[in-house]
């Protein structure tokens, strides 16, 4: 089978892979890197177990050939954490209980994580349209929207600049209660 | 099988025109890759042509827009002016899959798979797109509704592919909207999609209408029947009555999984009252 | 919200059990670290693929793998041959994971190849030849039970009649239970409705693909690692079909990724093993989705007739009911279960409820949350409903009035202990969502629903470490929390922080037997092991603050972690901690443990009720759920968050069966929608938040009160649903799912 060598940026890391032509992302991810953190729940973008970030994106790993990777740069959900210190998103998930499996949960942070880089004060049904991707069969969405709007709800709080700057914001239309 | 990502549309013509074996053209990849998986097409060769920098974007093609077979769905969405003036092909673009595969799917690969069921499809017909085909020869246009021929059929040749998307200016009081229906909220195909875009006149008539219904027949249809009952209505109750009994005998549907003859051609119908509405009500806000 | 009715007798203060405490693997698990399935590789690896049969009912004439064995990079190709004598209560399943003389169903596996890639492994299968004679074949239970129905088994005589016929049928079993007499009773009754309703096979839907990899060694040892609900279920049936000793076989338990009864057996496993045993080298096998759903254990499909009678004071009389579920190409639906659980939530005088086990050329099912009950359950609920409305009786008062309380005979036989149905009625009942108020087009519905819940062969061990943490092995895969809440019952009985102990799941090497994963079992099971395993070791403990202060052991006791005298005349001395006692561990005679092993008694059986508002579009079809609260007794919350997790996933499970998942069979019987885009599972954006009470009325056999929480939140689901829809719709709903083109159909509108 036709070889491809490919050059990425992993997680921050130059990473190089040799895959099949045909091979997908997520089996090269999984296969020939290691990371097994995205899933393979479905193979044709109907549960998006394998999110990843690709140069900023969300896309699901399984729709996408390893060789389309070449110079692009990739974030999965290894890549969430600090070091030690998990992500908010990956802190609340815990506080909420909003995993029971957990085989679904790399993929609903790495989707949640692009969703809140957009929009850091996101409806529940902005939260629940933009995850309607990612298959949960444990929870019943529950716990997960929860605790993705509490996410939402601290960074917003977090960078919650001084009053006289919030006004600024606010005159953005980017801030509200 | 081998990957080909040309920098270029001229190389990409000449890729499709050389590689041996079964080639297939990838946009957003997010059909391929589901039809490799299960099984129904292994190619020989994959042209990958998200590297031509051209076909990443969208520009104003005079006072219309071309939109490069390269941009996503997502990319659509984020492009504010396009969005405005033609909501309805946006709308239609993001609600193909999920968030993730908005990231990648393109309409011009919708348009391409030539699914019954796309839903940019309709929507794009409705508004009169155009299909820019790149090919040995140089380029040629045609209609969308013409590029397909039936179920995963269009009528593209061997060294052709579409390098983008016309669509034509919006002009005053014109609106068009798309609905489909699915069995939950997200995530399925449409069971029935239609387009609508209709023109008024100052006073609120209806001057010129298309109707485009999808996932009722092989290809898209173009119902000349329910673009008449608007025209000369202002899109009241009457008209809307009128259009919803064309919509339903004008569809051609099949019995399947997602849904029963009678069922797709009762709801052509409500989902056409419904989309005219919307593009009524824009039509309006744009005059 | 949380509602404790007033029980005094096990009344109890904890420390920690009820917290929600965080989970042990709950970091692994938002990091990606977390090792599933299908995330575990070995050196020297081959990727294991299966062929499978594209007939729903065809004979296997030949199977020529000579090509496919050519072709460079393929090490094992196996069919049924491979698969030798076993014993006959393996049978089935040996045919099941292997296609023997016939394919049964669209997707029964026929060969296997074991390649160096996957891709290596997709040509070999290609190469192989199988020459089918198509049969005729049946996947409608009402068309299999027929009189001319394509026979599927002819070895198959209907069980649990008076006389066993002389001819071969679909019908494998008649199952009967109740009491009373129904004719006499419907004769007592003002009003008597009966109605015949119909739901589609669902499945799991478990996100993880069953994976395995399966490693043997010429030295005729062996090693696996598996997603499944029960690793030593997994090595007793591999060892068996193989002919393996038992205890030559090592079965790890991968991390789940859900399960919900569908890997409560073999399908994938044996076949690895065999692979792995030809080709001398480890296999890994993934199923995709497509297997997943063609070829693992659905649920059955089912047809039911159900007649009940009422009073105008809303008293039941009588209840009849008739199931019929087809379970695949086997014997062995879960009928008997939908027809002891049917009526069970009512106290009732005169109830009869008939099963009839069927095959059809589908997938064997497997188990799914509280098999057969949901099914029952939408039957029952569903015409109680409509008495209700037509004598105009509020649906609540009525259950209360005939509902099955402490002592009551259960329709299924014996008599109920402690129960919490009426618990779950009053407080849906005062709930703020039964009065809320609905607009157009919108409807509100109730329904109950009962699980049995299980025991089970369980083994724990318990080991106080050196520093006085301890570490809890349990046998039972964790597949929504169960580390937490058991490690926590046993830091709740040592009275050390729950983060002093550590629970794992051991692997079949270092623990006696435990049953799968299956009916509630769980925290209830492995929970009581693990109490009783940490009572043990405090014993031990004792023992050892005895010999330290040289005083005889009864004048010890335990009390919030440490060892203290019994009494001012035991002498003086200072309490020892776990932790100190732990640390003279060594000088005061060895390690200290405690163990475990039981067949667990006294699960208690558990009752819901769920109440939810839908909104039909009555020109679509389409069905918006608006509200869904849920009200179930758990005995005791031991972790309220994963509780709350079960109940909401339950329901959830319930929607998705009541409105839109479904197997859509064509009529060459195959499977049309073996995929996430055309078996529609609830998705986020259609449902609401699903709000919850737990009720807690204790077990009274368990050491906390503990019931199994996790089944009896999908039982309501279905009926709860379909009365809500009714309502909204003023049509009774009688076939599932209630797809938008079945709504409309109902309403008359196509």
């Amino acid at each position: 089978m036709f070889q491809v060598h490919v050059r990425t940026r992993i997680n921050g890391d130059d990473t190089e892979f040799s895959c099949e032509a045909d091979e997908t992302l997520l089996d090269a991810l999984r296969d020939r890197l290691g990371l097994t953190g995205a899933k393979e729940g479905c193979g044709t973008g109907d549960c998006g177990a394998c999110s990843v970030l690709v140069d900023g994106r969300l896309v699901c790993a399984c729709l996408m050939l390893g060789a389309e990777a070449e110079g692009c740069d990739i974030e999965t959900v290894e890549g969430m954490a600090d070091g030690s210190k998990l992500h908010p998103l990956q802190q609340k998930f815990l506080d909420h209980a909003a995993l029971q499996c957990g085989v679904c949960t790399p993929g609903f942070l790495v989707a949640a994580k692009s969703l809140l880089e957009r929009n850091d004060n996101p409806t529940e049904e902005e939260v629940r349209y933009w995850l309607a991707g990612n298959l949960c069969r444990c929870t019943g969405y529950d716990k997960i929207v929860r605790a993705v709007l509490d996410t939402a709800a601290d960074m917003r709080k977090a960078s919650k600049p001084k009053p006289a700057k919030a006004k600024k914001a606010s005159a953005k239309g980017r801030v509200s209660a | 099988m081998e990957y080909f990502a040309p920098a270029s549309t001229k190389e990409a013509v000449k890729l499709l025109g050389t590689a041996k074996g079964k080639v297939h053209v990838m946009a957003g990849g997010t059909d391929l890759l589901v039809r490799m998986k299960g099984g129904y097409t292994e190619p020989d060769a994959i042209v990958d042509i998200k590297r031509i920098a051209a076909l990443r974007k969208i520009v104003r093609a005079g006072k219309g827009w071309r939109i490069g077979a390269a941009v996503s769905a997502a990319e659509m969405g984020e492009d504010k002016a396009l969005k405005k003036a033609w909501p309805g092909v946006v709308e239609a673009a993001n609600l193909i899959g999920s968030t993730q595969v908005q990231g990648r799917a393109t309409i011009a690969g919708n348009l391409c798979n030539a699914s019954p069921a796309a839903d940019s499809v309709p929507a794009m017909a409705a508004v009169g797109a155009k299909a820019v085909i790149a090919g040995a020869k140089g380029t040629r246009k045609v209609a969308v509704e013409k590029l397909v021929k039936g179920p995963g059929k269009t009528t593209l040749k061997k060294s052709e592919f579409v390098e983008s998307i016309e669509l034509p200016e919006k002009k005053k009081r014109m609106g068009d909207a798309y609905l489909r229906f699915i069995p939950r909220t997200e995530m399925d195909i449409a069971v029935v999609g239609v387009g609508i875009c209709l023109t008024l006149d100052a006073k609120g008539k209806c001057m010129a209408a298309r109707v485009a219904l999808g996932a009722v027949g092989p290809t898209v249809i173009i119902s000349a029947k329910a673009a008449k009952a608007l025209v000369g209505t202002t899109v009241d109750d009457a008209a809307l009555d009128a259009l919803a009994r064309a919509c339903a005998a004008e569809a051609k549907p099949i019995d399947d999984k997602r849904g029963t003859k009678e069922f797709r051609k009762h709801i052509a119908g409500v989902l056409a009252r419904r989309a005219a509405i919307i593009a009524r009500d824009r039509a309006k806000e744009n005059s | 919200m949380n509602v404790q009715p007033d029980n005094k007798a096990m009344k109890r203060d904890f420390d920690i059990v009820g917290k929600r405490t965080p989970r042990p693997d709950g970091i692994d698990k938002v990091t990606g670290r977390a090792r599933f399935g299908a995330d575990m590789s070995m050196p020297g690896m081959l990727w294991g693929l299966v062929l499978r049969s594209p007939h729903a009912h065809a004979k296997i004439k030949r199977i020529d793998t000579s090509k496919a064995e050519k072709l460079n990079g393929v090490h094992a190709i196996v069919t049924s041959k491979d698969f030798g004598p076993c014993d006959d209560s393996l049978l089935d399943i040996r045919e099941n994971v292997m296609a023997r003389e016939k394919a049964l169903y669209d997707g029964h596996a026929v060969a296997a190849v074991a390649a160096v890639s996957r891709s290596v492994a997709r040509q070999a299968l290609k190469l192989i030849k199988v020459d089918y004679q198509v049969l005729p074949h049946v996947t409608d239970v009402d068309e299999a039970m027929k009189p001319d129905a394509p026979v599927i088994n002819d070895k198959l005589f209907t069980k649990g009649l008076d006389k066993t016929p002389k001819k071969p049928s679909n019908i494998a079993e008649r199952f009967e239970f109740g009491h009373g007499e129904v004719e006499k009773g419907f004769k007592e009754a003002d009003l008597v409705i009966e109605r015949t309703f119909r739901t589609e096979a669902t499945h799991q839907g478990y996100i993880e693909p069953h994976a395995c990899v399966a490693s043997m060694g010429a030295d005729g040892r062996g090693e696996m690692w598996v997603c499944t609900q029960g690793h030593f279920m997994v090595r007793n049936t591999c060892a068996g079909l193989l002919g393996i000793d038992v205890s030559n076989l090592r079965v790890t338990a991968s991390e789940i990724g859900g399960g919900f009864g569908g890997k409560t057996t073999v399908f994938i496993e044996p076949v690895a093993l065999a692979l792995s045993l030809k080709a001398n080298r480890p296999v890994k096998m993934v199923m995709s989705r497509e297997e997943v759903l063609r070829a693992s254990g659905p649920t059955s499909s089912s047809s039911i007739d159900v007649k009940i009678g009422m009073k105008k004071d809303g008293t039941i009389t009588a209840g009849d009911a008739t199931l019929r579920y087809q379970g695949g190409a086997f014997p062995g639906s879960a009928v008997p279960y939908g027809a002891m659980a049917c009526f069970a939530p009512y106290d009732l005088k005169n109830v009869r409820a008939i099963g009839w086990d069927v095959i059809a050329n589908r997938p064997k099912q497997a188990a799914y949350r509280a098999p057969g009950a949901p099914m029952g359950a939408y039957a029952i609920e569903s015409v109680i409903d409509e008495l209700c409305r037509e004598l105009k009786l509020d649906p609540i008062d009525v259950r209360l009035k005939n509902a099955s309380s402490d002592g009551s005979k259960a329709s299924y036989g014996p008599n109920f202990g402690v129960i919490g149905l009426k618990a779950t009625l009053e407080a849906a009942k005062n709930h703020p969502h039964w009065k809320a108020k609905l607009g157009k087009n919108q409807g509100r519905g109730v329904a109950c629903g009962f699980w049995f819940n299980f025991g089970g062969e369980t083994s724990v061990s318990l080991n106080v470490n050196v520093d006085g943490t301890v570490g809890l092995s349990v046998g039972t895969p964790d597949i929504g929390g169960s580390r937490a809440s058991i490690g926590n019952m046993a830091a709740e009985e040592l009275g050390i922080p729950h983060d002093k102990v550590r629970c794992i799941i051991a692997d079949t090497a270092s623990l006696g037997y435990n049953d799968v994963t299956d009916g509630s079992r769980v925290t209830f099971a492995s929970g009581m092991a693990a109490i009783q395993a940490a009572r043990d070791a405090i014993g031990k403990l004792c023992e050892r603050a005895a010999k330290i202060w040289g005083i005889p052991v009864d004048a010890v006791v335990w009390e919030k972690g440490h060892a203290r005298p019994a009494s001012p005349n035991a002498g003086k001395h200072e309490p020892l901690s776990l932790a100190d006692i732990a640390a003279q561990a060594g000088a005061t005679g060895g390690p200290i443990a405690g163990h475990c092993e039981i067949n667990a008694e006294g699960a208690g059986v558990s009752f819901a009720t769920h109440m939810v508002d839908s909104e039909v579009d009555p020109e679509t079809g389409h069905v918006k759920i608006l509200r869904y609260t849920v009200f179930q007794d758990a005995g005791k919350a031991v972790h309220p968050s994963y509780v709350e997790g079960q109940f909401q996933g339950g329901a959830v499970q319930g929607i998705g069966w009541a409105l839109n998942e479904e197997y859509i069979y064509s009529k060459d019987g195959r499977l049309q929608n073996p995929g996430f885009l055309d078996y529609r599972i609830p998705v986020c954006s259609d449902l609401p938040m699903i709000d919850t009470v737990i009720v807690e009325v204790p077990n009274p056999g368990h050491p906390y009160g503990v019931r199994g929480v996790g089944e009896t939140s999908i039982v309501p689901p279905l009926a709860a649903i379909s009365n809500s829809v009714s309502d909204a719709a003023k049509v009774r709903m009688t076939r599932l799912p209630m797809s938008p083109p079945n709504v409309l159909k109902a309403l008359g509108r196509i």
